[in-house]
């Protein structure tokens, strides 16, 4: 068995790559319910249904995809620009502990300003939070070739402990009977509600519109161009006189801007305040949203949902039939190594035979 | 050559990528004791006709006979075992291990024995005294020059049994004096037995190594001739399919100082790449600079691009001190043709309108408030792409899939357009701007070259091919471990005197009467 680089990659060939991967990882993943003992038919159509059987489950879903479309377009962006920017986890958690920190503190009086102005000055904080968080790594990456990978990604832990000393110190929520848990910020700032007695919020029509403009910024602007030609070669951009450097570093900021408002989001349209447990790997979840959807970001969206689906129908799914809702992790993981195999398969084909 | 048995047999082979057939209904026989020369342009087929023989790719029909033995299809163990040898163009080396190491290396476990080691060892100085290879055994790769580490190629091939052995374009890295070499090694091997593939595609060295060519034009054997029966001119047209000529230098008349660089130096990782460099280049001239590949034309290819800063010395261009920054290069008239097209030229995966503006991006022409303007952009583009005959799909076609020839056109047209549509550029620096590309689209470059001269750019051309040198350069200097020697007219030069200034021996010794 070998590789062999097609002549041509097909247009058609990348657009089916994803639905490809997926049909693979619900195939891989049946073995794995029929495993623990469950129907695969019945345990995938629970599924299904827990995701978009009805309109609750529907907000549901679209709930969970808001802060996976920012988190997703923070990776996409700064893969494009091979950044690999891993950290978007703890940029999350800054951004939304920023986002306190100008819509909680001082008993959310936001220092005297009308809410009109504190509002985008929250927005600002947890994109500035997010975005600082990344500019250590690519700073270190373009100075002194220090791995991103490495250092984005132990930013994670360091920036969860510090959210955790910030909950347990200058923080925390006074009446949480001792829980972890921030203060909650002024109820004026929160997000309004896009559907009737469900948990959507307007966070998702911000996602969405960011997932346009990044679109639209890599296509159209001087920069996007950059960034891309960056990414594809960044000693060819270099030779042509491209600003390399500051391509990258504006890319970091980006990247970690979106992040950290996908913290903001979670603030400001779910809970209201910062706990430690607020996200359940939307970062981490973003690398597979950004590859699922071969970095497009209006392919974002779409990736969002269905891995926002997954988790929601995963968790309604484990309540009804035995199979824990861990499930949705090992789809998820799958479906991101399915990906790369599918991705591999446009550009090269198996050829069978002695070797 | 009938008589002689064959030692090789190709028959009808066939093999295509997706819609493009790269070796159609190819049979070719190769005489035990014969030197067959494999010739063509790139794309021709000759890489993919060697690589099926090698067992690297499987071929969509057609078999192959090694001494009258059918040989499986896409297995190299086989084809190595069945005798056959390849010295690729690029070394396959490990400068850090031995001669003797690298030549065990993949044949036999390192960790031999010391009596076993010893038993290789007189093995191979065997095989070295046999066909007249003299090496040390005990030498380090890394201290070898080009010539030397190629001889240990050919014995890692005759060490393992090889009893044909195909060249890929040997000469390419070599001075002149180590293509003479190569070419008397040749013979002994001949006179050994061997069978050789030659591959090649400049027709002075087939005419002299070969005892038949065999000509391939996309993908079909077009002709097989008795060397001696044929000539340069007709092996250049059976190549390209019509006959071309390559232009000359013609008389101009040489124009005020350019570009003057005087005791400039630079350095690279700490590592001094150009030594006080001193040269004047003036409009309407070309300067060649001659050299084996590694002795600082790479670095004083980058120093003109603008991607490498000096660390002393003064450099102008137009008596205006000129810093490291490709935009200022653009922006003050200079063309740039790198080495590497697809590593520098061209970002891939970019359409072919975007690679077309990269290097004025910024100017107002193509963008106005960050936004680029698409519509000028792609008019440029289309504009480009005509007046320099570019073959392609259309402008958003990824860039990656043009040929190496409309690659190169490419960013030809894109340097030299550097002063808008009409302007000369003030200086080109184009290094290496005809590696790999087939004679139709040389001699455009040249044609190109030889037109912006004409029109009062200053030109420097830094090439590894000295026929190219000596055909479009009114002055020539040589480059030696990071020094430049002295620009002398190209008619004051013999072929000869340049082989030793690469080899770092001063010209004007006892050779210079």
């Amino acid at each position: 068995m070998r590789l062999e680089a097609r002549s041509r990659v097909s247009r058609g060939a990348v657009l089916v790559a994803p639905f490809a991967a997926i049909a693979f990882t619900l195939a891989v993943c049946a073995a794995l319910v029929a495993w623990a003992g469950a129907p695969v038919g019945r345990t995938y159509a629970l599924l299904l249904e827990g995701a978009f059987g009805s309109r609750f489950a529907i907000a549901e879903t679209l709930t969970r995809a808001t802060p996976l479309i920012l988190t997703g377009l923070a990776a996409a962006v700064a893969f494009r620009a091979r950044l690999y920017n891993i950290g978007a986890e703890g940029q999350l958690y800054l951004g939304a502990l920023a986002a306190v920190a100008v819509g909680g503190l001082h008993d959310g009086s936001g220092f005297g300003l009308p809410p009109a102005l504190l509002f985008p000055l929250m927005l600002a904080a947890g994109a500035a939070a997010g975005a600082l968080l990344l500019l250590g790594p690519a700073w270190l990456k373009l100075r002194l070739g220090v791995d991103e990978v490495v250092t984005s990604l132990l930013l994670n832990f360091v920036a969860l402990l510090f959210v955790s000393l910030m909950l347990d110190g200058p923080m925390k929520d006074p009446m949480a009977m001792g829980w972890p848990q921030s203060v909650a910020i002024n109820p004026d700032l929160e997000l309004p509600r896009l559907i009737e007695r469900t948990r959507v919020h307007a966070g998702l029509l911000l996602a969405s519109g960011l997932a346009v403009a990044v679109w639209a910024l890599q296509r159209f602007t001087r920069f996007g161009f950059a960034l891309r030609a960056v990414g594809a070669n960044a000693r060819a951009a270099r030779f042509a006189g491209l600003p390399v450097g500051r391509t990258v570093l504006l890319c970091a900021l980006l990247s970690g801007a979106l992040a950290g408002l996908a913290g903001v989001g979670e603030v400001a349209g779910r809970a209201g305040y910062v706990t430690l447990d607020m996200s359940p790997g939307y970062g981490y979840a973003g690398i597979v949203i950004a590859m699922l959807a071969g970095l497009h970001p209006l392919g974002v969206v779409l990736s969002a949902v269905f891995v926002g689906a997954v988790m929601v129908g995963a968790d309604s799914m484990s309540r009804a039939v035995g199979v824990p809702n861990y499930i949705a992790d090992v789809i998820v993981a799958t479906a991101l190594l399915a990906m790369l195999v599918a991705t591999l398969l446009t550009r090269y084909r198996i050829r069978w035979g002695r070797a | 050559m009938t008589q002689t048995p064959s030692a090789l047999r190709l028959a009808r082979i066939t093999k295509r990528f997706g819609a493009l057939t790269a070796n159609d209904d190819i049979s070719l026989e190769l005489g035990s004791g014969e030197v067959l020369a494999l010739l063509g342009e790139n794309g021709a087929g000759k890489s993919t006709l060697v690589s099926i023989l090698f067992g690297h790719y499987v071929a969509d029909a057609g078999s192959i006979e090694v001494f009258g033995q059918p040989l499986p299809p896409g297995d190299p163990r086989a084809a190595l075992a069945a005798g056959i040898g390849m010295v690729h163009q690029h070394f396959a080396l490990a400068d850090n291990l031995s001669v003797l190491d690298n030549i065990l290396l993949g044949t036999e476990a390192l960790w031999l024995p010391f009596s076993r080691r010893r038993a290789a060892r007189d093995r191979l100085l065997a095989t070295a005294r046999r066909f007249g290879l003299s090496v040390d055994a005990e030498a380090r790769v890394g201290t070898l020059s080009v010539g030397e580490r190629q001889r240990v190629e050919i014995l890692k091939a005759l060490y393992r049994g090889a009893r044909i052995l195909i060249l890929d374009e040997p000469t390419a890295v070599l001075t002149p004096q180590e293509s003479e070499s190569l070419f008397a090694t040749l013979a002994q091997l001949v006179a050994e037995g061997l069978s050789i593939i030659f591959i090649s595609h400049k027709l002075d060295e087939v005419l002299r190594v070969s005892q038949r060519v065999a000509v391939l034009r996309a993908g079909r054997l077009i002709a097989l001739r008795e060397t001696r029966d044929t000539h340069k001119a007709e092996l250049a047209e059976l190549m390209v399919g019509r006959s071309v000529s390559l232009p000359q230098r013609e008389p101009r008349e040489r124009g005020p100082r350019v570009l003057h660089l005087q005791g400039v130096s630079a350095t690279r990782g700490g590592r001094r790449v150009l030594d006080a460099l001193d040269l004047d280049v003036h409009a309407g001239e070309i300067v060649g600079i001659a050299g084996v590949s590694g002795n600082g034309q790479l670095a004083l290819a980058e120093l003109l691009s603008g991607t490498l800063a000096h660390s002393a010395g003064t450099l102008t261009l137009d008596d205006q001190a000129l810093r490291a920054d490709p935009r200022d290069r653009v922006a003050r008239g200079v063309a740039r043709i790198p080495e590497d097209r697809h590593a520098e030229g061209i970002v891939g995966d970019l359409p072919v309108w975007e690679n077309a503006i990269s290097e004025r991006l910024h100017t107002p022409a193509f963008s106005r408030w960050g936004f680029v303007r698409q519509r000028a952009a792609r008019a440029f583009a289309r504009k480009l792409v005509a007046r320099f005959d570019v073959r392609l799909p259309g402008i958003d076609s990824p860039t990656r899939v043009l040929s190496g020839g409309n690659m190169q056109k490419l960013i030809l047209g894109r340097a030299l357009c550097v002063r808008g549509d009409a302007g000369t550029p003030r200086f080109i620096i184009a290094n290496q701007p005809t590696w790999g590309l087939d004679i139709g689209a040389v001699a455009y470059v040249h044609r190109c070259l030889l037109d912006a001269a004409r029109q009062g750019a200053a030109v420097l051309l830094i090439s590894e091919d000295l026929e190219e040198l000596f055909a479009i350069s009114d002055r020539i200097a040589v480059m030696f471990k990071g020094r430049l020697g002295p620009a002398r007219d190209a008619a004051a030069w013999t072929l000869a005197d340049v082989g030793l200034a690469m080899a770092g021996t001063p010209h004007g010794g006892q050779h210079a009467a």
